[in-house]
């Protein structure tokens, strides 16, 4: 299997604050990736680094053929191929849902309008939210947004997509439909990393999870690695009920 | 003691009432088109431009702001004539309204752009936006939304402002009351024409930038809420 993500002894300090010492794994095509661990060891830096949100120190990424490390990368082609959404689904708030999916495709693909609609209303009906196309961000529910937020990124075809606890900020019955977005999209062969606390579904839906310990990789393996930890790390944190 | 109010010896006046209607009008359109414009582009500069940019702006707008705009007419009126230059004095006028709206605009756009949350320009750069495209689509439009109110007071004042032209005698609606006030010695009832002309007109403009508003606004317009 092609791999879609190599992050190879990765290190990323803000300032002396070392929040990433030599992380390494890899994404194959197809699968997705469940990282979890404490706050502040350092997931999301590691997920925007992967998308260049973030430069790093020492290291490699490659990301769909990029080298992600390489000060000459030319980053909107990376982000041609890789889709983020965030944990405030950060919706244009004077746009609609369909307008919000539109902006990328008419923006940086050159489609017309009427092209850059119809991908809008295919990606709303993949999320399960064709009737809201009109409503602006403010109308809608948390857990509508953030699949508003989600097929926006759907709209660009991205390679692979990195989810930053999108469920986060939701209450149980709203994170359950987002959830059901991503598992959707797992299905149907889409290559996910996602930082989660949500261990469920990262014990169901991930081929490989990756705990994150001091900005390190502390542990990984398959989701079943969450029902036998080897390291006292991982024993605490599964057994903490996050 | 009572006062004999006489409006009518002002009535054979009333098309120059008109054209200095018309002049103000004039004069504000302009200054408020080229001052939204400039504004902007101060804007721009002073929250996203290089630190030399950002600190010369920054003068200007402090000085503009803690000036009286009759001084500032005044400079641009002499400052004109000292270049050896014949002044026209509506082009002083429109120069030195435009001036002063520029700092003003500024400082309201500079505080929507900040608004702006940066979560917001991320997203759209890793949408694959460029500069050009997150900056207008996703700053400046919103911000602009935002701030179309207090844009709108601003623009409003203008007009009332444009009045202190009328001491380089630029040709406008408060010019051509002194002149009138003068020849038929009814200065009370000219300037309360005057002041009435002045109020119409604001309900004008404001009611046209409500208008203009709903038109370029959807989300205003359809959600009847600000941003
Ligand atoms: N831009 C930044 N500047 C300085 N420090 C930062 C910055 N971003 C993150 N950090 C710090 O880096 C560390 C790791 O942050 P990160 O957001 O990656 O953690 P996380 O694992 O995602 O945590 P959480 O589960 O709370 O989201 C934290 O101590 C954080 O304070
Ligand atoms: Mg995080």
């Amino acid at each position: 299997m092609s791999v879609v993500v190599k992050l190879s002894n990765v290190h990323k300090s803000f300032g002396p604050l070392k929040v990433l010492d030599g992380v390494s794994f890899e994404v194959a095509r197809g699968e997705v990736v469940a990282v979890i661990g404490q706050s502040g060891s350092g997931k999301s830096t590691a997920l925007r680094c992967i998308n260049a949100l973030e430069t790093i120190q020492q290291g490699s990424i490659e990301v769909c053929g990029h080298a992600v490390h390489d000060e000459k990368l030319d980053k909107r082609k990376l982000r041609l191929d890789v889709g983020i959404v965030f944990q405030s689904y950060n919706l244009f708030p004077h746009l609609t849902a369909e307008q919000n999916i539109m902006l990328a495709p008419t923006c940086v693909k050159a489609l017309g309008k009427k092209a850059a609609r119809d991908i809008a209303r295919d990606c709303l009906a993949r999320v399960g939210l064709s009737e809201k196309a009109d409503h602006y961000p403010e109308q809608l529910s948390g857990g509508q947004q953030q699949r508003v937020a989600i097929a926006r990124s759907l709209a660009m075809q991205p390679k692979v997509m990195l989810f930053d606890e999108v469920t986060s900020a939701l209450d149980p019955q709203l994170t359950g439909e987002v959830l059901k977005v991503m598992e959707d999209l797992a299905r149907g062969g889409m290559t996910m990393i996602l930082v989660t606390h949500e261990m469920a579904f990262a014990r169901k839906v991930a081929s490989q999870v990756v705990y994150m310990n001091k900005g390190k990789v502390w542990e990984t393996g398959p989701g079943s690695m969450l029902d036998a930890p080897t390291t006292p790390e991982l024993r605490d944190f599964v057994g903490s009920g996050l | 003691m009572t006062y004999q109010f006489d409006f009518s010896s002002l009535l054979p006046y009333w098309q120059q009432f008109a054209e200095g209607l018309w002049l103000t009008l004039q004069l504000s359109a302009i200054s408020t088109v080229l001052g939204f414009v400039g504004g902007a582009l101060c804007a721009i500069a002073r929250a996203d431009g290089p630190p030399w940019l950002q600190r010369v702006v920054g003068a200007y707008v402090e000085v503009i702001r803690n000036t009286p705009l009759l001084v500032q007419v005044f400079l641009v009126y002499f400052g004109i004539a000292s270049l050896g230059l014949m002044v026209d004095a509506n082009l002083a006028a429109v120069i030195a309204l435009v001036v002063n709206v520029v700092a003003y605009t500024c400082e309201i756009m500079r505080a929507g752009i900040e608004s702006v949350h940066k979560a917001q320009v991320e997203a759209a750069e890793c949408l694959g936006l460029n500069r050009r495209q997150t900056y207008w689509h996703v700053v400046l439009r919103p911000a602009i939304e935002r701030v179309y109110p207090a844009l709108v007071s601003q623009y409003v004042l203008l007009m009332l402002a444009s009045s202190i032209t009328s001491q380089i005698s630029a040709e406008e609606l408060t010019a051509v009351a002194n002149r009138i006030q003068s020849d038929t010695f009814r200065a009370f009832e000219t300037y309360i024409v005057v002041g009435l002309l002045y109020l119409a007109l604001s309900f004008v403009v404001r009611w046209a930038f409500w208008g203009f508003g709903m038109l370029v606004f959807t989300r205003r317009r359809k959600l009847g809420t600000a941003l």
